[in-house]
This record gives structure tokens, sequence and C-alpha cells, in this order.
């Protein structure tokens, strides 16, 4: 990365360009599960490719080189191995890790090149910290979160937004000064300091309902710091990783703000997660159906079509593997059974689907919900297995729901709905959901485990 | 370093390479949405090239150990990206029989 351009260099060179090439080829193999594994294969030479090149730049050390890459593979591993129910906050972990070496590489640059950095290298290094540091901890919280060691509950007080506004104002004014005088380098892990708070105090407003946007938008936060970083070291491959990480996290961060009903530039500022308190008091009142697992397990049998609606309660009671037996069972007797993923059930994006996956049901049984949404009044039962406000029909028709104009599944289209649930309790955004309430709907109160357990055994014993 | 060629150079591929993942991404199937996620995350984790230097050239105490914990962090990204990934999508079976290897 020096000025001279040897020909070990070219050799160098090209192996990153070879990588740059795989790696686009990665994302694009992943556009089909019959393609998507000869991705990982590209992405894994290009790795291996663009690490090897960087081991041939002469003048290196190599050993503590090989015992930070044997540490990294160490504690790699373990986290390649997660079960499927902790994708979530592993997913949120790597952006943790990786925005961590972006911040540390930077920050090391920084101490480098200082006084002798030219202002648009130091605005980009700014950049690069200030985004990776904030993506550091924001993960770190968004991983807590999901693994509960920290409230799920979104926590918000009074000014909440002014005071992240104020803290990122303040980075961007040490920025600011920074470019212009380098030399002033304590001012620098200030900067650090409070791109690392404004992280934490990001995160701190969001609630688990929320947390497909928030990793779609870290993942796309991670990507832009590295891009930057690849401008500071001047590496293309680097830049071109960046971007497409970059661009991947906000083509997410955009279906999924979609999705919930959310403009794409109040998420972007983090103004998401203002749960409104629940209004829903005095509701107990209201009449509800409910039926017992025999009289459901008939419903079923008696049905040619039955569309499954899982959400982010059937991954809490792991209950994926009951729902295969029941579509073992049900598609034994020739009913058809599909699943209707909303885009944000689960706690990312495909969560549902990776589950589904993992407990043997066929991908091409899972669709989703703008393809099946036309098929609810042509079914018999929609069964809903632990979600909720995406099959909330006030999203429809009351405007002065919290969540009015989400796309929904039209469940209650259906001729039949049934709904698992534990109770009557509101849902995670405390949202009274009048599904439970319409004249063809059955409420199924229980473990969504236990429950789809009884319904399979009063079918006569899934399979085996 | 002439800065400025390099700079507008750098502008020309973040530019383009930005198109090319926007329109390969879309593509994807909203269904390997989260291996997705978990492999841009493991490619993303190149950046360790950027640490090897730094630990490699040994300029200063601090670059050298801020590189070694980045390493660090940027190869279990790596190791455990392409793993999970790797897992997630050996789970995907289609029901159509014309994949004999699959048909149960």
């Amino acid at each position: 990365m020096t000025g001279e351009f040897a020909g070990g260099q070219v050799v160098i060179e090209l192996l990153y360009l070879i990588a740059s090439v795989l790696f686009i080829l990665s994302l694009k193999w992943m556009s089909s599960p019959t393609t998507a594994r000869h991705g990982i294969w590209a992405g894994e030479i290009g790795m291996v490719l663009a690490i090897g090149g960087t081991l041939l730049n002469h003048g290196m050390s190599y050993h503590l080189i090989v015992i930070a890459l044997v540490l990294g593979t160490i504690i790699g591993v373990p986290l390649g191995e997660v079960a499927m129910t902790a994708v979530p906050q592993r997913t949120a972990l790597s952006h943790a890790f990786g925005a961590l070496c972006v911040t540390l590489v930077g920050s090391a640059e920084f101490y480098l090149r200082t006084p002798d950095i030219s202002r648009f290298m130091m605005a980009v290094l700014s950049l690069e910290v200030i985004l990776g540091g904030l993506t550091v901890t924001g993960s770190l919280m968004a991983a807590g979160k999901l693994q509960e060691i920290l409230p799920q509950r979104p926590l918000t007080y009074k000014g909440q937004n002014l005071v992240n506004f104020l803290l990122l104002a303040a980075a961007l004014v040490i920025a600011v000064t920074l470019v212009l005088h380098p030399e002033s380098k304590s001012l620098f892990p200030f900067m650090v300091l409070i791109a690392l708070a404004f992280g934490v105090l990001l995160i701190i407003p969001i609630g688990g309902a929320d947390m497909p946007t928030v990793i779609s938008l870290l993942n796309g936060y991670a990507g832009l710091s590295a891009a930057a970083m690849g401008f500071v070291l001047n590496s293309k491959l680097l830049i071109i990783a960046g971007a497409l990480d970059g661009s991947s996290g906000l083509i997410l961060s955009i279906i999924m703000s979609k999705a919930m009903n959310r403009s794409f530039t109040n998420v972007l500022f983090g103004a998401f997660g203002q749960v409104q308190p629940s209004a829903a008091a005095g509701e107990e009142a209201r009449p509800v159906r409910s039926a017992t697992p025999e009289e459901a397990a008939a419903i079923l049998s008696a049905a040619n079509r039955v569309i499954v609606v899982p959400g982010y309660g059937m991954a809490v009671a792991q209950a994926q593997h009951k729902v295969r037996e029941l579509y073992d069972a049900l598609t034994k007797r020739g009913v058809d059974v599909r699943f209707a993923i909303h885009p944000v059930a689960g706690r990312m994006p495909g969560h549902m689907n990776v589950l589904l996956a993992e407990a043997d049901i066929p991908y091409d049984r899972l669709i989703e919900m703008d393809e099946i949404n036309g098929d609810f009044p042509q079914t018999d039962v929609a069964l809903v297995i632990g979600a909720n406000d995406v099959t909330n029909p006030a999203a429809r028709s009351d405007a002065s729901s919290p969540i009015y104009g989400m796309p929904i599944l039209d469940v209650d289209k259906a001729h039949t709905v049934m709904v698992i649930k534990r109770s009557m309790n509101p849902g995670f955004a405390g949202i009274d959901n009048p599904l439970y309430y319409l004249d063809n709907t059955l409420m199924l109160f229980g473990d969504a485990k236990a429950f789809v357990g009884s319904i399979v055994r009063e079918l006569g014993g899934g399979h085996g | 370093m002439n800065s400025s060629s390099n700079l507008i150079n750098a502008l020309f591929i973040f530019v383009l390479a930005g198109f090319i993942g926007f329109e390969v991404i879309r593509r994807v199937s909203p269904l390997l949405h989260t291996p997705l996620m978990s492999l841009t995350n493991a490619l993303d984790a190149i950046a360790v090239v950027g640490a090897i230097v730094l630990v490699g050239e040994h300029k200063s105490t601090l670059a050298t150990v801020f590189g070694f914990i980045a390493v660090v962090a940027a190869t279990s990204n790596i190791v455990g990206g392409f793993l999970i990934t790797d897992r997630m999508l050996k789970m995907f079976k289609s029901s159509r029989p014309a994949d004999k290897s699959v048909a149960k």
C-alpha cells in the first residue's frame, strides 16, 4: 500500500481483483436456494485468496498474525455452531465484531498518520470510526436484548431524541475540528467514546418487534464503515466488500421498514421503537370462542387447504418441530398445507424461513406475504402460531391503531381462523388484536409446542 | 500518495460496487435473507486484510495491539459466518421430487 508498485504488489492486487469478483458472484448465487451453496464456496475461495495475497506483502512478521488467526478461528467455530433459534443474536454479535475490527484499525491508522494526514482522509477516517463505534455498542446492545440478558422492553425517557442528537452533533464537531487541526490528537478518544455511547443510547428505546429493522440497519452501518476503511487504506477490495455489505443492509432495512409501514428516514434516524402504551384496558369483557385440541384436529382434518402463519412465539416455544409433525400428518391426509411468511415475523429478516427449514419443511411450502395474501379467502383454515401484530386486521381498518397502514397477512378472510396463544395478553407491541373476537376465530389457549403436539396426537400420531 | 486521483478512483469503485450490490441483492429470495446477512457479514470481515498489515508491519505497539484484536474479531466473523451460512443453506430442501437426493 505504498507508492511504489513492485512486481509482488501486482500479484497481490490481482489476487484482490479475483477475490472481488468472487464476492460479487457469491452474492449473485444467493438469489436461489439451488445455487446458494456455490455462493459460499466462491466467498470462501475469495477470502483465502485475499488473505493469502495480504500475507505476501514483504517485510511482514508472521508469528503474531498466525496467533491472531488461530484465536479468531477458535472463537469463530462455536459462533458458527449456535442453535438456529440463536441466529439473530449471533448475527448482532458478528456485526459488533466486524465493526470492532474497523474501529480499531481506524484508530491505529489515526495515531500512525497524524499530523501528516490530508483533510479528506481525516474526514473519512472520522466517518469510519464514528460509524464503527456506534455499530459496536449498538450491536452488542441488540445482541443483549435478543439473548434476553438485557430487558427487551423499550426504555424511553423525555428528551431522548434530543440527547441522542446532541451526542451525535458533539461527535461531528470533534470530527470537523480534527479535520481542520489533525494535530489535536487528544480529541480523538473523545470522538470514539461519544460514538460508543451513542450506539448504546440508540438501541435503548428499541423493542423486540423492531429488531429485524435494527439488525438490518446495523448491518448497513457495519458495511459503510468498512467501505470508509477501504478509502483510508486505499484498498479497492475493502471498498467493494463494504459497498456490497452496506447495500445489502440498506436494502433489507428498506424491506423491513416497508413491512412495518415506517418511512425509511424515520428508521434511518433511529426514531423507531416508540411504542404507544396500550390503551386496551377493559377489553376482557369481549367474548372469544375457544376450542380444544380435539376440536382443532377435527376441523383441520376436514379442511382441504390450510395456511399456517408462524411468528416469533413459535420460535420462543421451540414449536417448529411439532409444527413439522402437524404438516406431515395433514399432508398424509391429503390436506394442502402452506406457510405464510410476513417479512418481519421473528427477530431478523428471514428468521421464520430458517427455523422452518431446520424442521425439514420444504422451502417451496414457505410463501411470502404478497404471494399468499390473495389465497386466504379460498382457505379453509388459517392457523396462527405465535404471531400477533402481523395478523391484526386493525392495521387495515382502524386509523387510530398504532400499526395502521402496516401490511398484514389477511388471515381473517379464511373460513376459519385458529390462533394458538398462551393467554389473552396483548402481544409485544401492546396492541389489542380484533382478530381474536371475530365470529370465525377460534382461540386455542396453551403453549404452542404442547398444543400443536396434542393436535398431532389427535390426528393419529404424526409420523411413524 | 497522489491522494486526489486515488480519491476519485476510490469513489468510482465505491459507487459502482454499490450499484452492483443493489442489483444483485435485490434479486436474493426473501427466503434466504437470514443466510444473506450472515454471508455478507463474513465477506465484510475482509477488513481483516487491513488489520493483518497493521500487525505484520509492527509500526507501533498501539497499532500492533489494536491490529491483533482486530484480526481476532474479523477472523471469528469469517470462520463463524461461513460455517453458519453453510449450515443454514444445507437445511433448505425442496419437496419437488426432481431433486432425488432430498426426496423422502
